[in-house]
């Protein structure tokens, strides 16, 4: 399969425009009504710095409190799994499920399963994981990718989910009252919860003192399949460690402020220990956080906690869409995380930002987004990630602007040529023309201007 | 007071009136005035695009024209930012350090280093605010929606003291137009929606100009807006600053 870069699959998804500006102000509404919740806290700003100083620390400590967790999780009564990449995760999974004899699961929001392609790779070996998010439970059943970490089903309209229900669910056709489609979806998964065996949870911070971890949602949903299940397997990248419990007040006010404006997820639940007869796993997974913590300009990206802030205030991911972005995480930290992963494939990313740098200044935890995205644009074009004709056309302009008189040539004759004969510029081969015209082209530059005037 | 004034590349080029303004400004209000007359560009378009191995030629030719002067001014924000963080030059650490700390952007030289009160200065017409996100986020020439903190704008501090103005602040106070240097091209379509976008808010205040700190910015939406003959012009807060009674 080919895969769209970012430019283009953007510019398909601007040819509807109406859709676009729909796209664009539902995620704009989500960043307003995080700038209320975030403007009731007079200590916002203290509380990022906390979160960023914990987050420094714990990544600079992390082979300690990775131990320290799995100690404090193993006493309590928790299987702690390894997984050095996404196969080893996969497949740690999957012996779980083979060796129990299971074949109902359910799953709530966890993205690094995502990452790791977990569906995919046991819908190969004949397993099947239901979704229980909601959003992710509509992008299940029309077989997509979630585009947005937090909101995973956002680029799609009420009436998109109730053709994909009336397809699967056999709701009726064109109804598409929100009530009656999410009382569908809550009927169906419900007797999907009941009936598991076994329940998959991601993990939003494990607490390096307790050995426990909290699992943040709002709808309930991975109580409810952990509840129900025997067996239940929460998975989390290595960078989910947080000290002490105490630490936690820090980030859950910041989380739900920063991803929904909510002053808190509407469940925040903890997971200490099994219940008895119940099995508890946490799979721990690396997957390339350590390289990304090798790598001095890109480590404290490791600090995000997935609120998706980014996402909501980038003006060129509201109006381009998750899938542009042809990754799990999408947006400005994806831009930031998926080079990491694979810097080829993902090569285009960091060039999908205007740098204006609002992601960093909405980021709970201060990661400095922008400038990641800049130095990212250096090491991949240092690798040769890039065009020949990019480059070709950098060079000429390197060697213009570093030759006063050169430039000031070049400069007199382009503004003769787009004066004279302004169709040499003013057509089709020019990207800037297609939507846009060409400033005019004045006869005297400033310095000409100065030469003549500066005395008077 | 030695003032070298940096006129970016493009606006010698294809915006000199912007650079007459700030030049006339920046001499009525006392200061010394001098312009290098070798110089080119800070290097920016191709840090941006990933080259900044590139920029040495620059950055020479930056400090061979720059050392020496008590303040270095510039109307532009992001070449400012650009100099302020990427500037390099290994043979000359000192004079590089010394650019670095004397580089201003024209409206934090004018309220921060000379510090006026007033100017004598007409502009009757309505003007929405465009906010260029260098000089916001990266120089701080203005409070950002994202942080919770007091509400500040230097340049809305300079445009007040105009007489006749009328100073109008779209509903999305500071969102990007979508320029961002050659994203403008390599990301047209997004780069286009982000302008028109912008654009969208400042007729629905009804503006006749859309003002701004970057010329490239105005650039941007100044091409769309012609190519939409929408009839609202673009200005740069110096000309509005320069205009004589």
């Amino acid at each position: 399969m080919i895969v769209k870069q970012h430019a283009e699959a953007a510019q398909e998804f601007i040819k509807d425009e109406a859709r676009t500006d729909w796209h664009d102000e539902t995620l704009w509404f989500v960043r307003h009504k995080r700038d209320k919740a975030v403007n009731t806290l007079p200590e916002w700003e203290s509380l990022r710095e906390w979160a960023s100083q914990i987050k420094n620390h714990t990544l600079s400590n992390l082979d300690h409190y990775l131990k320290n967790f799995e100690e404090r999780a193993i006493s309590n009564g928790i299987i702690v799994h390894w997984a050095s990449d996404a196969e080893e995760h996969n497949r740690i999974i999957h012996k779980i499920i083979a060796d129990n004899k299971i074949d109902k699961i359910v799953k709530s929001k966890s993205m690094l399963t995502e990452e790791c392609h977990l569906n995919d790779y046991l819908k190969s070996r004949g397993v099947k994981i239901l979704d229980t998010d909601l959003g992710e439970y509509i992008v299940q059943l029309r077989e997509e990718s979630p585009s947005h970490i937090v909101l995973p089903a956002i680029h799609l309209k009420r009436q998109d989910v109730s053709a994909t229900f009336h397809e699967h669910l056999k709701t009726e056709e064109g109804n598409f009252d929100p009530q009656y489609l999410a009382s569908t979806a809550r009927h169906h998964l419900r007797e999907r919860f009941v009936e598991s065996e076994l329940a998959i949870t991601g993990v939003n911070f494990a607490i390096a003192e307790t050995g426990s971890f909290v699992v943040c949602t709002n709808e309930g949903n991975a109580d409810m399949g952990v509840h129900a299940a025997d067996i239940h397997i929460a998975c989390m990248g290595i960078e989910k460690l947080i000290p002490k419990t105490e630490h936690l007040g820090v980030f859950l006010r910041l989380l739900a402020r920063s991803a929904t404006g909510q002053p808190i997820t509407t469940y925040s639940s903890h997971f200490n220990k099994p219940r008895q007869g119940q099995q508890m796993h946490v799979v721990i997974v690396d997957n390339g956080r350590s390289r990304q913590l090798g790598r001095p300009d890109f480590r404290n990206s490791l600090k995000c906690i997935r609120c998706a802030a980014c996402f909501n205030t980038c003006p060129v991911y509201r109006r381009s869409g998750g899938h542009s972005y042809h990754s799990t995480v999408a947006g400005p930290i994806g831009s930031i995380l998926n080079p990491n992963l694979d810097m080829k494939a993902n090569s285009d990313l960091p060039f999908a930002s205007t740098l204006c740098g609002s992601c960093t200044n909405v980021c709970p935890v201060k990661i400095d987004i922008h400038d990641q995205l800049w130095k990212w644009r250096q090491q991949i074009v240092a690798n040769g990630y890039v065009t020949s004709g990019k480059k070709a056309g950098m060079n000429g302009m390197a060697w213009v602007l570093s030759n006063p008189k050169l430039y000031r040539l070049s400069g007199t004759i382009v503004r003769w040529v787009m004066r004279k004969f302004p169709l040499v510029v003013n057509n089709r081969l020019n990207v800037w023309y297609k939507q846009r015209e060409m400033p005019a082209a004045p006869e005297k530059s400033f310095r000409d201007w100065f030469k003549e005037n500066q005395e008077t | 007071m030695k003032v070298g004034l940096f006129i970016p590349c493009y606006i010698d080029q294809f915006y000199p009136q912007v650079a007459i303004a700030t030049y006339q400004l920046l001499k009525k209000l006392g200061c010394e005035v001098f312009y290098p007359s070798n110089q080119t560009c800070c290097g920016q378009p191709m840090a941006n695009s990933g080259f900044s191995n590139l920029t040495k030629g620059c950055d020479i030719n930056f400090v061979k024209n720059f050392k020496g002067f008590d303040y270095i001014v510039a109307p532009s924000g992001s070449c400012v930012l650009h100099i302020k963080e990427h500037l390099k030059d290994g043979d000359n650490p000192i004079e590089l350090e010394k650019i670095r700390h004397r580089m201003y952007e024209l409206s934090e030289f004018l309220l921060d280093v000379l510090k006026i009160k007033h100017l004598k200065a007409s502009f009757p017409h309505k003007v929405g605010m465009h906010v260029s996100c260098h000089g916001q986020r990266g120089l701080h020439l203005s409070s950002m929606s994202e942080l919770v903190a007091p509400a500040y704008s230097k340049t809305e501090q300079l445009l007040n003291m105009v007489e006749g103005l009328q100073l109008l602040i779209p509903e999305r106070t500071d969102e990007c137009c979508g320029f961002g240097g050659t994203f403008c091209v390599f990301e047209e379509a997004v780069s286009v929606k982000m302008g028109k976008d912008r654009i969208n808010e400042h007729l629905l205040n009804h503006v006749e100009y859309i003002c701004g700190g970057d010329t490239s910015c105005l650039m941007h939406m100044e091409g769309i807006l012609k190519r939409q003959e929408l009839g609202v012009k673009t200005i740069h807060f110096a000309e509005i600053l320069n205009s004589e009674l």
